[in-house]
């Protein structure tokens, strides 16, 4: 397993003081660690699971459940694209076809140049303005081929 | 005095311009010297109409929508800060039919106050409730004014709230909590977003009043992670509500300490069955528990605890300020009071439509509807998220109420209906069904985990014209083995689209190759 530079190890250190008072602190000691890396690295595992006196393998457990937590680190955009039914409806799917074909790569890749990660996700809560999508955490309505090509230019330009 | 002009603050009227109409505002207020007081609202839930912004005018409220920032010059020079006609004047807000013809009890104010303003929702009949309930000679009282509004959970269980209550008001230990399940992930669904964004403290009284009425001094809002927007509202709100003592050691003068928090989830759609968002609260995996015990009466960390959707809370306030027979005068049947239903997918007029209980899909689709956004006929809408049933044109007379809708195998689940048009697979849709069972299952449970893959591997055979007939027969056999022998909900109805589909749509199901 990869291990944390010692810089690294410092803030998971801090993150895990900031939350371990608080009654079930997991989730939110790793929501705060992808929030400074972006991802949680394998390496802030164990660190973890020290300092909460658990078994690395529940912290594995919870880093795997749930979909938010990346454990590789995302390209500088990250793009999400919803794929629930009310956006189905809508047209989601050739959306994504699109998305796929013109960021070449598919759901849960990212672009070699590191620009785009691009994301399946379930459900934005956007469904009377579907076909929703989020980048970096915006949210669009109504997102037409053309309306995504758009925000990608301007995803392009901006890093 | 400044003129007000609301442009809403909401998540999905940003996803179409509201910001930058915001923006645009504030630019042109600046150039021509005009000093004006811009409130960020939340949305009125007409979303064909986002964004809809208003203007506070001597008389009322005038709409104009949809806007884009392209607009905002020619409407400062048509004079709308007086309410001046333009090609998008929509009226009075009031007077505008989709929003007309709706009953707003628990979304009265959604839309028309600023969110962020513990002040303005005071001023608009806020926090009444809690002091009603403050009123009352205890706990029992408060749970009573609940069981008598027939108040149902509008999370989808729709179990009666009162009942779950007086069970966590029952248990004698010193810690309870009182939680609540933000987290929407049916498709279809935005109501409960559109409640934490437009209106939060409504939620936070309704927690509030529920603290007090069981003996729980500690809350906490389990809320999705997709929902960055709404997760900002409901911080700021809940400072605010610290810093007005509405929360905290002593709420609202009364010598009761309630304390709220909220918790993000992770992206696990699971996390909205209630066991398994006690777990992720607790900061574990999400997997379900094996019922009883209840978690009224074992629930977070062990203790009695009541689990209760964001719009079933933030409904308390109204009951317990206009009086719990008030709310029951509305709907039908065992479905008392409103149901914030959900108009999402391919129609026209879409949106949020609070309504008493009792109209027809029909009525819904096409009267408030409009039908398609494609103009293309409705072939089926899917009410009740991912788990419901799919339903055909020839039952759009069933009542949307609990009870008519389980009648056509259906369910109403958290009112969402998403709206396909003729265009639609069905068999498609089937196979997603199973699909997203696949994904998002939490794996404790056998016939859940393994098979919604088989499920979906099976629907992918009878579609590439392999033993078709069989496999038709034994999709129907893995549906029945899912949901008879499934833990929660997700397994053990994931199978009720597929069962639907090809119930109704059985010509969709013929080889493709």
């Amino acid at each position: 397993m990869e291990s944390l530079p010692s810089e690294q190890i410092a803030t998971v250190r801090r993150i895990v003081a900031q939350h371990r008072e608080r009654p079930g602190p997991l989730l939110e000691i790793l929501h705060g660690i992808q929030a400074a890396f972006g991802y949680v690295p394998a390496g802030a595992v164990p660190v973890v699971a020290e300092e909460l006196n658990i078994s690395r393998a529940e912290v594995h457990g919870v880093v795997t459940f749930y979909h938010f937590f990346r454990r590789t680190p995302p390209g500088a955009h990250t793009v999400s694209l919803c794929q629930a039914e009310s956006c189905q409806s809508m047209g989601a799917e050739a959306l994504a076809e699109h998305a796929q074909k013109r960021l070449g790569i598919e759901f849960h890749q990212t672009t070699a140049d590191g620009r785009f990660s691009l994301e399946p996700i379930y459900c934005l809560g956007n469904c009377a303005c579907s076909p929703a999508a989020m980048i970096d955490g915006r949210l669009y309505g109504r997102v037409t081929p053309e309306a995504f090509d758009a925000l990608i230019a301007e995803g392009s330009a901006a890093k | 005095m400044n003129t007000t002009v609301y442009v809403p603050g909401d998540a999905g009227a940003l996803s179409v311009g509201a910001g930058e109409v915001a923006a645009a505002v504030t630019a042109e207020a600046k150039r021509r010297g005009v000093a004006l007081n811009l409130v960020r609202n939340g949305s009125r839930g007409a979303y064909f109409l986002e964004p809809l912004i208003e203007v506070q005018t001597a008389r009322e409220r005038c709409a104009y929508g949809p806007v884009s920032a392209a607009d905002v010059p020619s409407l400062f020079a048509a004079d709308f800060l007086n309410g001046g006609t333009h090609p998008l004047s929509l009226g009075l807000t009031e007077s505008i039919p989709w929003l007309k013809s709706q009953q707003r009890l628990t979304f009265e104010r959604v839309g028309v106050i600023d969110p962020a303003s513990v002040a303005d929702y005071v001023k608009h009949g806020g926090y009444q409730g809690l002091e009603r309930a403050l009123a009352l000679s205890g706990g029992a009282e408060v749970v009573q004014a609940v069981t008598t509004s027939g108040l149902r959970g509008r999370g989808g269980a729709a179990f009666p709230t009162g009942i779950k209550w007086k069970t966590v008001l029952d248990q004698r230990t010193p810690t309870k909590y009182v939680t609540c399940n933000a987290d929407e992930g049916d498709s279809g669904t935005f109501s409960d977003r559109m409640l934490m964004e437009g209106d939060p403290f409504a939620l936070i009284e309704g927690m509030t009043i529920a603290g007090i009425a069981v003996g729980a001094t500690q809350g906490y809002i389990y809320l999705r992670a997709e929902y960055p927007h709404a997760h900002a509202a409901l911080k700021r709100a809940i400072a605010a509500a610290y810093q007005a003592h509405y929360l905290g050691a002593d709420v609202a003068g009364s010598g009761k300490r309630f304390e709220l928090e909220v918790r993000l989830g992770a992206g696990a759609y699971i996390c909205g069955e209630e066991t398994s968002m006690l777990e992720s609260l607790e900061g574990k995996r999400g997997e379900i528990r094996v019922r009883p015990p209840l978690p009224a009466i074992k629930g977070l960390f062990g203790q009695p605890t009541i689990v209760n959707n964001v719009i079933t809370l933030a409904s308390v306030p109204w009951i317990l300020s206009h009086g719990a027979e008030a709310y029951a005068n509305f709907g039908m049947g065992k479905s008392r009071g409103t149901m914030p239903i959900q108009l999402a997918g391919n129609i026209r007029r879409s949106g949020l439509v609070e309504r008493a209980f009792g109209l027809t899909l029909r009525e819904l689709l096409y009267d408030i509807g409009g039908g398609t956004a494609t103009g293309r006929p409705i072939r089926a809408v899917q009410v009740g998220g991912p788990l419901g049933a799919y339903i055909p044109t020839r039952d759009f007379d069933t009542a949307v109420d609990y009870e008519a809708l389980m009648g056509i195998g259906a369910m109403l689940g958290h009112g969402g209906i998403v709206v396909f048009d003729d265009t639609v697979d069905m068999a498609r849709m089937a196979r997603y069904a199973m699909e997203f069972c696949a994904i998002e299952s939490c794996g404790k449970c056998t016939p859940c985990r393994l098979g919604s893959t088989r499920g979906v591997e099976v629907i992918d055979r009878i579609l590439a014209g392999i033993d078709g007939e069989r496999n038709v027969r034994l999709l129907e056999e893995l549906c029945e083995t899912m949901v008879q022998g499934s833990l929660c909900g997700l397994g053990g109805m994931a199978p009720f689209p597929v069962q639907s589909a090809l119930k109704h749509f059985r010509e969709d199901f013929r080889a493709r190759v």
